[in-house]
């Protein structure tokens, strides 16, 4: 599997913490949904079924001049690290990692684009952009869907556009997100207040890895509920209006941590900093919350001698199956946790 | 800490749910984190509460709704209620007349406005619509740019999507302006 461990040696291009408003967004994330018109669905499909649409995907994803440079990997034949791994990297979801039968995932050498073949839908696509970004991912996307589409028959229909699985989906077929830290917004207790508004909007949030998971270090991911009605440039503009207000009261609750209660914010900041440096055990919930407060303190001027991409980077190598990558074994969670704190002793204190 | 749950175990997993867009913090043994974890898959997300949309409105007449089948691929009307998944792409001409109030709830909309395949299908399904005159009849244009405005403008408000409708807004004023 040297493609997978491959991967351990780069960053993935989205957490280079570049691009606009790097500060509060992590990432733009555009995601398109497309289904084969003669074959059933992937979760009502027999295995032969399934195969047939994999092969037929697998062909179409090898001739496009778009995809060249990728890695096409099919999921049965992967161990459990493996997959949990590609988890974390944000490569594909939680769904397409617990039942591996018939399925396969496609990404480039950089990480901008995942292609999971027969998730709940046969093609789901992903590209990531580091910042607020969603325009230059939707282009990406766009060209390489168009390729596809000549490749292959999707299931479409005049009336309500791209059919889906499941009818949430259908129409464009695309959700539009964005990954934000809200520390600010979280410790003046506004947070709550923006979840309920933003609903109001036609968006949604959810936790660090998409649908059904928590909030943890103070991430969201905001994307567009509906996906039907609209043109993508109309999906795209209205949620970069509303995350570009969500910036602004983040940005203003930021200051006013700064004007009415500094010392507390400095001292939070500055001990979270020590625990990191110093501690000999240390679980990955503690770990990202943390190290939210040390990007914080980054974005805010008052830790300058570490980068955004460096803790970037420590988010993702501190997960289970990175660590275990690493060290090339499977480790038990207290072994993680003594590894873990190994790790972030070495790199912070460099 | 004690587990939230059992109230036994010592809590390891801390999560932090939204709920109905609200936070909610939870503290969890290991095991009561797995149960809760597969059942969080079970019942999070706007998808999976299909089931119970789907069942809005249609009370009215079971019998019908039983028979109700995708020549396709066999799925019947009752297996989508149940999985909130449709079988395949015909599925959405059969089950057409219990989809498109349900599209409608869901989006707001039961009609695309976005981009198209380079390539269209063979077998694409042919939608019927009352609006649309007869099945397979050649489909109307699009309606007029300004009642598409309106009418998006008139959803936006009922759905309380005020940004949405002071965008639409602005264009219909445009409009009006360039006519």
């Amino acid at each position: 599997m040297m493609k997978i461990d491959n991967l351990l040696k780069n960053m993935s291009e989205w957490l280079k913490g570049s691009g606009p408003h790097s500060n509060i967004v992590i990432s733009s994330r555009i995601r398109s949904a497309r289904n084969l018109a003669d074959v059933p669905f992937t979760q009502w499909a027999n295995k032969k079924q399934r195969d047939e649409s994999r092969k037929m995907i697998k062909s179409a994803l090898e001739s496009s001049p778009f995809l060249k440079k990728s890695n096409y990997l099919d999921m049965d034949g992967l161990s459990d690290i493996d997959k949990q791994f590609l988890v974390e990297r944000h490569l594909m979801s939680r769904e397409h990692a617990s039942t591996p039968d018939s399925k396969a995932l496609l990404f480039d050498d950089k990480e901008i684009v995942s292609i999971m073949v027969n998730e709940e839908d046969h093609i789901r696509m992903q590209v990531m952009q580091s910042g607020f970004n969603l325009t230059e991912a939707w282009r990406i996307a766009n060209e390489i869907d168009n390729d596809l589409s000549a490749r292959l028959n999707f299931a479409y229909s005049e009336k309500i556009g791209y059919l889906t699985a499941c009818p949430t989906n259908a129409g464009t077929g695309v959700r539009a997100s964005m990954m934000l830290h809200l520390p600010a917004l979280m410790l003046t207790n506004q947070a709550n207040k923006l979840l309920q508004t933003i609903s109001k909007l036609g968006l949604t949030a959810r936790g660090f890895y998409g649908e059904g998971t928590d909030v943890q270090g103070n991430f969201f991911q905001v994307s567009n509920q509906v996906t039907l009605g609209r043109t993508e440039e109309e999906i795209i503009d209205n949620i970069e209006r509303v995350i570009s207000q969500i910036i602004a009261r983040e940005e203003a609750a930021r200051k006013t941590l700064l004007m009415r209660s500094k010392e507390k914010l400095v001292d939070r900041i500055w001990r979270s900093y020590g625990t990191l440096r110093s501690a000999h055990i240390i679980t990955s919930n503690e770990t990202i919350e943390l190290l939210s407060d040390i990007r914080l303190g980054i974005d805010m001027d008052i830790i300058k001698d570490i980068t955004t991409a460096g803790i970037n980077d420590l988010f993702v190598l501190t997960q289970p199956a990175h660590l275990q990558k690493m060290e090339k074994k499977s480790l038990s969670a207290s072994e993680r946790d003594l590894k873990r704190a190994e790790l972030i002793r070495k790199r912070l204190s460099k | 800490m004690k587990c939230d749950i059992c109230a036994k175990n010592d809590a390891t997993v801390h999560l932090t749910e939204i709920v109905d867009n609200k936070m909610t913090k939870l503290h969890l043994c290991e095991e009561c984190a797995k149960k809760k974890g597969a059942e969080m898959e079970e019942h999070f997300g706007l998808s999976d509460l299909l089931a119970g949309l789907a069942d809005f409105g249609t009370d009215m007449k079971p019998e019908k709704e039983t028979i109700v089948k995708c020549p396709k691929c066999g799925m019947t009307y009752q297996d989508f209620k149940k999985r909130g998944r449709l079988g395949c792409a015909e599925c959405y001409t059969a089950f057409e007349e219990h989809l498109m109030p349900l599209m409608k709830r869901i989006h707001g909309s039961s009609e695309h406005f976005g981009k198209s395949p380079i390539k269209t299908s063979r077998v694409r399904p042919k939608m019927a619509s009352p609006k649309r005159g007869k099945v397979g009849a050649k489909p109307a244009k699009k309606p007029d740019k300004m009642d598409e405005l309106k009418a998006r403008l008139h959803r936006a408000i009922k759905f309380e999507e005020f940004e949405e409708a002071a965008k639409l807004r602005d264009m219909i004023r445009k409009l009006e302006k360039m006519k």
